[in-house]
Parts: structure tokens; C-alpha cells; sequence
């Protein structure tokens, strides 16, 4: 990696090029199929851009691998359903005392297990460890399923979880940051400092575990039952309360718009507005930071770690700093998607969506550019739509000279997987041929 | 009497389903260590390796079913197997030409290899979708049990059932076999040795005279086998469904790792401790419990976890084993 990292010789009109071609595939979709699919896909661009900045941040700026980005983002998907739902009345008073005090016996647990570890010598130190852990765990579950249940209990059809706080959406976004900041910090420091590969195996396990919490943790976001009716964030209006607005009508109409497709496009512009001032802060933050000591650091920690480990830097610490950083930037996306969708789903979360794709997007944008990472993600989530939408009209054709029958049908039907060939195929062209990527780092 | 019964039920729902389940992720992580060992990656395309074997398993055992073909009591799968292998090592082959060539001449770095696995990822799950779409599968023609619960208690006179799937019995004969037939051929033959060499020191094995490009392409083969073995096998066990190959993923790397990454025996050993401790702690112990503690009526169900969380399980044993024992159980390697 670190032979092809040197500055290249590209053009200055290189990156407006490429956003060019971008904003002129979003144009023609929207005088193609309309305004309202065009903001939709700009929209979950710009929130797989946020995604792919993160992951760029890991990959990037110091080569780690991040296999879970799944799990971060899903996990930052929370933050909305428990801070800006409304409360559940009668869960928090009902079970959250049970929770609170179930989560406190395992933390207890683990950390006095921690101290016997470290304090203890001998043959009784393993005994004692697990001897804690097993009291530690059986207390928990003790306390936990009788609170768990009270809570399930509580109007099952529509709630039946813990709730919210009742708080501003924008709010949930940077604890969904903090989130999934957390659960990083706990995964770095396991397995960073290891073989550079055991990073991206533990990610890929803690990804699998928070889908699995979210789909089965009933009490928390009603699981597969899905919690729906998030609550928007600040500026963005309702379309029923514009359609209902005479002076929202009258404007429509003088524009010659139909009202009810006006206000799903406001919706959208809003979103979109929300979404490019996180963006710009992001790109700001992170450009600010590459060109600080501590961004000079990171890339030379990444380009020969021996040397940065013999100059003094302590390479596991920042790798632990910047992989918890990345993930928070994943986590806020996560917050943020789950605000536009309106809606909790954990069975959506797919990590071939989710994880892979997102590394797809940094390095055909170029690893370690973070307009890159920008562009990348809204060019190849307008593939990927793209490509389920094409898929069966190339099938077809390709199909054409077969005679109509069982093979014809098999290969028309299994047209919507093309998507998962073009991705392959895409990161595999460009990690052999470009391996910088679109927009290569300076 | 109550003893004999608790025996049998945890003979029933943990030590025979584990020891299936556990030759399973074996062969998996066997595939996984040899890329490991040998090309020095960790290879993210098993998983779906593994789903594209077994689907072309699946289309031959179709052809054979309608030709009439079968293989008596046996599911018919065994004797498409030597295809599908034959037809997945050749796209391995085929793959390595194509993808990984370039990267072993540039000598690129394991993390950019990783990358490059899940390229490869990405066009194996779309050929396996292309070949057999996305829905569960059930392939298994054969007999159903080598012993069902009517037998059972005929044979003993006991009131706790025990079945034994034949399925169960098949996986664990042919895992032997192919792990036999594995050993001999890297302690005995010329090819395996070279492999060993190759795998131990790379300089001096080239150094050696030793032909990388053969100990690549037969370390491919060998991988394609297992990985169309070990995906048949669970898909006769459990049934076909190519998400699922994708999430054993975990679970085959932790077997490699707790075994010790790049060691087979140590994959092997990984294997069983990741399906007994998985299926030991999502098992419901209630009625075992009743067995030996007659007076105890337990309210629940006296599981630890849901099986839903099965995945979680071999996650903390991987990340206990990298706390404490970064090398795994039996030594492995660490580049």
C-alpha cells in the first residue's frame, strides 16, 4: 500500500470533473424519472457519503479495516428511537429499575473480574474470574427478565418497549455518535495492536451481535416488530401539514405544481439541506485534522508504522483514536438515516449493504480523500439503484437469443443480483488498475 | 434411571447436533487456515465459496434425480459432490489467475488482500444468486434416520427419545475421510511437503526450488474441495440457504483463530470448541435439569442465551482467545 501513496500528478480539474459528471447523472434522473426519485437517491448518497467518510477515516487515514460498519451504524440508529420517541408510560417506572440495576450488576461483575485478574496469582485466580462472572451473570439475568417482561407487557400492539425521552431528533444524532463510539472503543481495544486482519474478523462479529440485539431485544425498539413514527428532525415540515396549508396550496399552484408531489420534494430539500451543513462540518473537521500534526502523524503512522513507532508515537493508542472517530462519523449516519426513514427496521441491515458497499464507495472514491469518499458514495449508491433498476432490461436483452423457457425465465428472474456483480466487479477493476481511486489523496 | 435420561437428552440435543455442527466449521476452517498459511490473507469470499459449492452441488444432484440416477439409502448429493468440487476448484483456479496473480507478484499487503477477498466476495455471491437464487433449499434425498425415536426406545425400554439423523452420521464419516485424506497428503506426499515448506518460510522454500505457482494452484484446489465439501455437508444437515454460508463466516474464522490461525490441527480443535460451547450455551437446559433435580420445578427455560445470539457466542470465545492467547490454542502463526 505504501508504494502507490505518493502525491500523483493529477489534474487540478480532476475532482470539479467528477462532481460535474455526478450532478449531471442526478439532473437527468430527474428530468428522466422525476424530481422526487432524484432527491431520493442525492439524499441516501449524501448519508452513504457520511458513511463512507467514516469508513475512510479507518481505512483511509490509518489502513484498518473495518468489517462491522453495519453494527456502528445500526447501533447509531438507536439513538433516535430512545431519545426523540415519546416516552412509554409506565415502562421506564415499571422495568427501568430492574434494567438499570441488571446493567449495573454486569458491569460490577466485569470489572471486579477484571481486578481479580490482574491482582490475583496462582491457580485461584482463574476459579475466582469465572466464579464472578458466573454469580455476575446469573444475578443479571435474575434482575433482568422479570423487567424485561413488565415492560413487554405494557401495550404490546403499539409499544411495548422501553421509549424515549421525548427529545428534539437532532439531538439523538450525536448520541448516536457517542453510541457507537462506545461499542468501538471496546472492540479496538481487544483487537487492535493484533494482526492488522483480526480488526476486520471482531468487526465482523460485532456488527452480526448488534443486528441480533436490536432484532430480538423486544423491551428496547420492539425488535422485529419495528418501531415507526420517528419523530423528523427540527426544520424538516410534514407533508400532510403542508398539504393541509392553504398558503403552501397557493404557492404550489401559482408554480403551476401539483401540491401533494410539492411537498414530498420540500421534505426532501429539506433533508437534503440538513444533510449537506453535516457534511461541510465533517469535511471541514476532518481536512482541518489531516493538515494538522496529529493528520501528519496518522499517515505516517500508516506509511511505514516501524518508523512511526520508532520516532515514539504509540501506534495502537492512535489507531484505537481514530477507528473510535470513524465510527462515531458511522454512527451519526446511522442516526440520521433512521431520522429520514421515519422508521426503526433492524431486519434491513444487510451487511453486503451495509458494510461492503460503504468500502466499495471509499475506495473507488480514493482511500484517504475525503472528497473522495463524497463522491464515491453518491455515484455508487446511484449504481447500485441503478443497477437493480437496469438490471432486468440488460438481463433481457442478453436473454433475448435463448430460446423462451426455463432457462430464459431463471436468468430474466435473477436479473435484480446483477447489482452484486457490478459492485465486485467495480472494486476489483479499480484495486487493479487504480488503486487510488477517483480522486486520489494529494 | 433419571441420570441415564439427562445423559440421554444431552447426548440428543447438544453432544450429537455439536459434534455435526462442529466437523462442519472444521473443514470451513481448514480452507480458511490453508489460504491463511499459504497466500498470508484472510480470505473473506470463503463463506460464499463455500455457497457457490454447494450450489452447483445442488444442480447436479437436481440432474441426477431427474436422470433417475440415485445412490440407495445415501443422499444423492455425495455423488454430485466430486463435481462440485471439481467445478469449484476450477473457478478458484480461474479466480486466482484473474485476481489474486497480480497482487502475490506486487507484493501487496495482507490488509489490501483482505480487500481484494471482498471483490471477490461481491461476484462470488452474485454467481451464486445467478446459479440458485436466494431461498432456502432442502437437498437431502436419503434416508432420514440411522436411528429414530420409536427404535430407540423399543432398543432401551428409556422414556427420553434419541434421535440419530443420518445426516448427522454422513457428515461425520466424510469429515474423517477428507481430514485423513488432508494429513496424508501434506505429511506424506511431495506436494504437501513443499506446501509445508512454503508455508513455514517462503524465501527458503523458493530458495529451495520449490515452484510457488504449483503450491499456489494446488492450495487452491484443496480449498475449493473443502469449502464445497463443508458447505455440502451443512446444507444436508441443515438445508441451503447462501445468507447463511455468508453469516459462518464468523464462526469459521473464529474456529481458525482460536485453533490457532494457520495451524490444521488447530482449526480442527477450533472447530468443536465453537460448536460444543455455541450449542452447550443457547441449548435449554430445563429438562435436564428436571432429570437431576427431581424436586426442582424450573419456571423458565434454563437457557443461557437465546439462540438467537448463537453468533455472539463464538464472538466472546474469539475475543477471550485474542486477550489472553493471541496465538490460539495450538500455536499458530502471526505475521
Amino acid at each position: 500500500m505504501s508504494s502507490n501513496r505518493q502525491a500523483g500528478e493529477t489534474s487540478r480539474l480532476r475532482a470539479p470533473l467528477f462532481f460535474a459528471i455526478m450532478a449531471a447523472l442526478i439532473l437527468l434522473e430527474g428530468f428522466t424519472s422525476g424530481w422526487n426519485s432524484a432527491l431520493g437517491i442525492l439524499n441516501m448518497g449524501l448519508l452513504s457519503a457520511i458513511m463512507a467518510l467514516g469508513v475512510n477515516m479507518q481505512w483511509g487515514y490509518a489502513g484498518l479495516f473495518n468489517a462491522g460498519a453495519m453494527g456502528f451504524l445500526a447501533l447509531g440508529g438507536l439513538a433516535p428511537v430512545l431519545i426523540s420517541m415519546p416516552p412509554t408510560p409506565g415502562a421506564f417506572s415499571g422495568g427501568g429499575p430492574g434494567i438499570m440495576a441488571a446493567f449495573f450488576v454486569a458491569i460490577v461483575a466485569v470489572l471486579a473480574a477484571v481486578w481479580i485478574w490482574r491482582n490475583l496469582r496462582g491457580k485461584t485466580r482463574g476459579l475466582a474470574v469465572t466464579a464472578v462472572l458466573i454469580v455476575g451473570f446469573f444475578t443479571y439475568r435474575w434482575l433482568f427478565d422479570p423487567a424485561v417482561e413488565v415492560i413487554e407487557a405494557i401495550n404490546p400492539s403499539a409499544q411495548g418497549n422501553l421509549g424515549g425521552l421525548g427529545l428534539p431528533t437532532l439531538i439523538s444524532w450525536p448520541v448516536g455518535a457517542v453510541l457507537a463510539a462506545g461499542a468501538a472503543w471496546l472492540v479496538g481495544k481487544t483487537a487492535l495492536g493484533l494482526r492488522s486482519d483480526y480488526l476486520a474478523i471482531a468487526t465482523l462479529g460485532i456488527a452480526e451481535i448488534i443486528v441480533a440485539i436490536l432484532k430480538n431485544e423486544q423491551w428496547l425498539d420492539r425488535g422485529v416488530l419495528n418501531v415507526n413514527g420517528i419523530p423528523r428532525p427540527w426544520p424538516v415540515p410534514y407533508e400532510i401539514d403542508l398539504q393541509n396549508s392553504p398558503d403552501f396550496v397557493a404557492q404550489m399552484q401559482a408554480w403551476g405544481l401539483d401540491p401533494q408531489l410539492g411537498s414530498t420534494i420540500v421534505v426532501k430539500l429539506a433533508f437534503l439541506v440538513l444533510f449537506v451543513i453535516v457534511i461541510l462540518a465533517l469535511i471541514w473537521l476532518t481536512e482541518m485534522s489531516l493538515k494538522s500534526p496529529w493528520g501528519r502523524m496518522m499517515r505516517a503512522i500508516r506509511d511505514n508504522e516501524i518508523s512511526a513507532a520508532a520516532m515514539g508515537k504509540n501506534v495502537t493508542r492512535r489507531h484505537l483514536q481514530i477507528f473510535v472517530l470513524g465510527s462515531a462519523v458511522i454512527g451519526l449516519a446511522g442516526a440520521m438515516m433512521i431520522s429520514l426513514d421515519g422508521q426503526m427496521t433492524p431486519t434491513s441491515y444487510n451487511p453486503l449493504r451495509y458494510t461492503f458497499l460503504i468500502l466499495v464507495m471509499v475506495i473507488v472514491g480514493g482511500s484517504g480523500n475525503n472528497w473522495g469518499s463524497i463522491l464515491g458514495g453518491v455515484l455508487i449508491w446511484y449504481v447500485w439503484v441503478k443497477a437493480g433498476d437496469w438490471g432486468p432490461d440488460i438481463m433481457g436483452a442478453l436473454a433475448a437469443p435463448f430460446p423462451d423457457g426455463g432457462l430464459k425465465d431463471h436468468l430474466i428472474q435473477s436479473a435484480p443480483h446483477m447489482r452484486m456483480l457490478v459492485m465486485g466487479i467495480i472494486l476489483l477493476m479499480v484495486l487493479r488498475f487504480s488503486p487510488r481511486g477517483l480522486l486520489p489523496e494529494k | 434411571m433419571e441420570l441415564i435420561n439427562a445423559l440421554v437428552a444431552v447426548t440428543n440435543y447438544v453432544i450429537i447436533p455439536a459434534t455435526a455442527y462442529g466437523a462442519q466449521l472444521a473443514l470451513g476452517a481448514l480452507g480458511v487456515t490453508l489460504i491463511y498459511s499459504i497466500l498470508r490473507f484472510s480470505n473473506f469470499a470463503h463463506g460464499d465459496t463455500m455457497a457457490f459449492g454447494t450450489g452447483v452441488v445442488i444442480l447436479i444432484t437436481w440432474g441426477f434425480q431427474a436422470m433417475g440416477i440415485s445412490f440407495g439409502p445415501l443422499p444423492t448429493a455425495l455423488l454430485a459432490l466430486p463435481f462440485g468440487i471439481a467445478v469449484t476448484a476450477a473457478l478458484m483456479l480461474g479466480t486466482d489467475k484473474v485476481v489474486y496473480q497480480y497482487y502475490r507478484k506486487v507484493r501487496a499487503a495482507p490488509v489490501v488482500m483482505v480487500m481484494v477477498s471482498v471483490g471477490v466476495m461481491f461476484v462470488m455471491n452474485a454467481l451464486t444468486r445467478f446459479l440458485i437464487g436466494v431461498d432456502q433449499i432442502n437437498f437431502d434425498d436419503g434416508t432420514r434416520f440411522v436411528i429414530n425415536a420409536r427404535q430407540w426406545r423399543d432398543m432401551t425400554g428409556l422414556h427420553e427419545p434419541l434421535t440419530l439423523r443420518s445426516t448427522q452420521v454422513i457428515t461425520v464419516v466424510t469429515a474423517i475421510i477428507t481430514v485423513a485424506a488432508l494429513f496424508w497428503f501434506l505429511g506424506k506426499t511431495r506436494t504437501g511437503k513443499s506446501m509445508r515448506a512454503f508455508s513455514d518460510n517462503e524465501d527458503l522454500a523458493l530458495l529451495s526450488g520449490i515452484d510457488p505457482n504449483k503450491v499456489v494452484a494446488v492450495t487452491w484446489i484443496i480449498t475449493g474441495a473443502l469449502a464445497t465439501i463443508a458447505g455440502t455437508l451443512y446444507g444436508l444437515d441443515k438445508s441451503f440457504k447462501a445468507f447463511t454460508y455468508f453469516q459462518l463466516l464468523l464462526p469459521i474464522f473464529a474456529s481458525a483463530i482460536v485453533g490457532g490461525i494457520g495451524n490444521p490441527v488447530g482449526a480442527i480443535a477450533g472447530g468443536f470448541v465453537i460448536s460444543f460451547s455455541e450449542v452447550g450455551l443457547t441449548y435449554a437446559w430445563k429438562k435436564v435439569a428436571t432429570y437431576l433435580v427431581p424436586s426442582w420445578e424450573p419456571d423458565g427455560l434454563v437457557q443461557l442465551l437465546s439462540t438467537d445470539y448463537k453468533y455472539a457466542v463464538s464472538f466472546t470465545i474469539l475475543i477471550l482467545v485474542l486477550i489472553f492467547k493471541p496465538t490460539g490454542l495450538f500455536k499458530g502463526k502471526i505475521v
